[in-house]
């Protein structure tokens, strides 16, 4: 796992490479702490900031091929080098190391860039093909690894995060208007869009090619979801999917450093660090975050699965002061605005893995995409349900069953249940039906925006772009696949594996593995019938199924509890920097919020009386806004304030 | 009395659920619901501050949208209730 950056272009001058090409790769050095490389040559750059795990000696990069003709700059792993790399050698490839990057140069220019789809791994790279004089760029297929560009004066740049485009001369950190209201009503942008205008990111399963006279940008793989006339099985292929699970886990406890595992206490790392302890008997190790708030503590199933394993367990405590005194560094590293505290943890859980000696974890990551497991699915079921019976006062109380640890849905009245969730309100055949309730309730907190950002926007609307952006096939699925669709092609890179997962990790210089995000897994699971998934309101029955057996039934029985951390609760004792960042004055320099409504939420908080998901999530969106232009201001703004010292 | 009560649910509804911003309209049959100033934790707020404020005993099976979704649905409620 490392960092990349560098440029295709005549925009930098020959003398200048080397130096911004090591500022660019310096910006990066957390992703990367063990080594670091650049190859400056013509119209390409390239930096690296390795993190070694696999080839420890021998995997420096840039990497050229052994005839010279390509370069490779790459961050991720290819977990099945090893069958790739035999199958190379019967070929007649001959390799000089021991590294899964020198499979790449060894598949691309036997098959130019078809290889990918020959890839299982999690990647991001840029390949330079001296002899076509062509910049490839290439993301895996569900966005583990994330890719940034920017173009400056015909110069494409490009980097594993935004911060190191930031150290290009004339590229600077705005934030996109479209982007903000993306975020407060889909929780991420819509790729290409980042939080920064005329930054972009290449989406998932995409690839770039550029030369002196072209560029493309094409999918080289999407998710897909069986027309909803063609019945599925009704089997429920649970010993299949135990197997590809197994495999799945094997390989990705490749290494040449120690493998661990995240253990929330949950079906699908316990399933996952299960599996792995199989593999490596007597020498896994698990990690955990336990919180001081009883109500997002899961302490105690962590402890009875790590029993129930043998493995070595280490956990973090996790208190609300604790998220706030990180949160500024978390924005840093997020590189845009989030609506939850989520990510803090699990940087503080990162940490825990890093100072325990190890450098890469597996996680049960995807499992409730691909296998149905979040409550929102069950939840759109239950819209439906009660739409067929609009009068129905029984059919709404189905909803109290769905969120036990929200108290405040525990009293309310069937009436009131379903128009909370708009039951009956909502069109069937709304491609957007199943997340309508969270889009309408996260976009109440757009109550914040400032006037002179609703002028900018004029009406746009967040959720009609993208529905627009749906695949064309998208209305012939069933609707729970129409679901997962969004879950999983959208918010999972778009916030679970970014925010949530990459940024949080490679802050700490720790990789993470997710066997569930394996391609033949999410296949397999896509490929199956919805009743296997969703079996009445019983979530991930399939899955279940093939954790009987490896995982105690307590774990697989217990009832759902999603990860959750305390949200504006964390910031009642006031941290330092909240004055300040929420001040008339900073609100004013932003132009992004109202400034009178901000303080009475403030105070709302300091009180402890925002307790409803809109309040939550506007104060933790608009501080992270907040915390993030003060982390990246403009360059103009820069060299104002150092003429003015 | 219902002109006093108007005046102190509107004041409410503006202060905690619109945080001070009066530039959109909010005439006495706009859904609290269907123009998401309240969830469901809003309402328990709504009801918190009714008992309290207007010394009210309200039972679980008042807590319905018939009787608390609008400003004049919330007025007449409570001009019920002190008739009881």
């Amino acid at each position: 796992m490392c960092g990349i950056a560098g440029y295709f272009g005549r925009g930098v001058p020959p003398d200048g490479a080397n130096a911004l090409l090591r500022q660019m790769g310096a910006a990066l050095s957390h992703r990367g702490p063990d080594a670091d490389g650049i190859h400056a040559d013509g119209p390409v750059g390239l930096a690296h900031t390795r993190l070694s795990i696999v080839g420890l000696a021998d995997g420096q990069q840039p990497m050229r091929s052994a005839d010279g003709a390509s370069v490779l700059c790459y961050n991720g792993e290819i977990f099945n080098y090893v069958e790739l790399r035999d199958e190379l050698t019967a070929r007649g490839h001959r390799f000089r190391t021991h590294s899964d990057t020198e499979v790449i140069l060894h598949l691309y220019e036997e098959k130019g860039p078809q290889f990918l789809e020959d890839l299982n791994g999690d990647f991001a790279f840029a390949l330079w093909d001296e002899r076509q004089q062509r910049l490839m760029l290439a993301r895996d297929r569900m966005g583990v690894r994330p890719l940034f560009y920017a173009e400056h004066e015909g110069t494409l740049f490009f980097a594993s995060e935004i911060k190191a485009l930031l150290a290009v001369p004339g590229i600077d950190a705005a934030m996109d208007p479209v982007a903000l209201d993306q975020i407060f009503t889909l929780w991420a942008p819509i790729p290409p869009r980042t939080a920064f205008s005329n930054i972009f990111e290449l989406p998932p399963g995409h690839m770039m090619l550029i030369d002196a006279d072209h560029r493309s940008v094409n999918q080289w793989w999407k998710l897909e979801f069986p027309d909803r006339t063609e019945a599925g099985a009704a089997d429920v292929p649970a010993e299949e999917l135990a197997a590809l699970l197994d495999d799945a886990t094997r390989i990705r406890l490749r290494a040449d450093v120690p493998v661990g595992a995240y253990l929330s206490g949950g079906l699908d790392s316990s399933l996952i660090s299960a599996l792995a302890a199989r593999a490596v008997p007597g020498r896994l190790h698990t990690f955990s975050v336990a919180f001081d708030s009883k109500e997002h503590d899961e302490s105690a199933w962590q402890a009875l699965m790590a029993e129930a394993l043998g493995v070595t367990h280490a956990t973090v405590r996790c208190g609300a002061g604790d998220i706030a005194a990180i949160f500024p560094k978390i924005v840093h590293h997020m590189e845009r605005p989030v609506l939850r505290t989520a990510p803090a943890p699990l940087h503080m859980l990162s940490q825990l893995v890093r100072e325990d000696g190890m450098k890469v974890v597996l996680t049960g990551e995807g499992a409730d995409e691909i296998f149905a497991g979040y409550d929102l699915f069950r939840e759109a079921k239950i819209r439906r349900f009660c739409g067929r019976q609009p009068n129905s006062t029984r059919r709404p109380l189905l909803f109290r069953r769905l969120y036990p640890y929200l108290p405040g849905l525990q009293q309310q009245s069937p009436e009131y249940l379903a128009r909370f969730f708009g039951a009956g309100a909502d069109a069937v055949d709304d491609p957007l039906f199943s997340h309508r309730p969270r889009f309408r309730s996260t976009a109440a907190a757009k109550l914040f925006f400032s006037p002179e950002l609703k002028d900018r926007l004029a009406g746009y609307d967040a959720a009609a772009d993208l529905a627009a952006q749906l695949p064309a096939d998208f209305a012939r699925w069933h609707p729970l696949h129409q679901a997962q669709y969004l879950e999983t092609a959208f918010l999972l890179p778009g916030y679970i594996l970014s925010s949530q997962g990459d940024r949080v990790m490679m802050a700490n210089g720790v990789e993470g593995r997710f066997p569930f995000l394996d391609h033949r897994v999410v296949a397999f699971a896509s490929r199956l019938s919805p009743d296997v998934k969703l079996r009445g309101l019983c979530e991930k029955h399939v899955l279940k199924e093939a954790a009987r057996g490896l995982v105690p039934d307590a774990i697989i029985d217990r009832p759902k509890q999603p990860y959750r951390a305390p949200e504006s609760a964390a910031f009642t004792e006031n941290p330092g920097y909240l004055d300040e960042m929420l001040s008339s004055q900073a609100l004013a320099k932003g132009g992004l919020f109202n400034a009178p409504a901000v303080e009475k939420l403030k105070s709302k908080v300091l009180h402890q009386q925002a307790t409803s998901f809109r309040d939550n999530a506007a104060f933790i969106g608009i501080l992270s806004t907040q915390l993030l232009q003060a982390a990246f201001p403009p360059k103009g703004a820069e060299s104002q304030k150092t003429k003015e010292d | 009395m219902s002109e006093a009560t108007r005046t102190d649910i509107r004041t409410f509804i503006i202060d905690n659920f619109l945080f001070g911003d009066e530039s959109q309209p909010l005439p006495d049959d706009l859904s609290l619901i269907d123009n998401d100033l309240v969830d469901s934790t809003g309402i328990l707020e709504l009801v918190s501050f009714i008992e309290e404020h207007f010394e009210v005993k309200i039972e679980d099976a008042d807590i319905v949208p018939a009787n608390l979704d609008t400003i004049g649905k919330i007025v007449a409620f409570i001009d019920r209730k002190r008739v009881h």
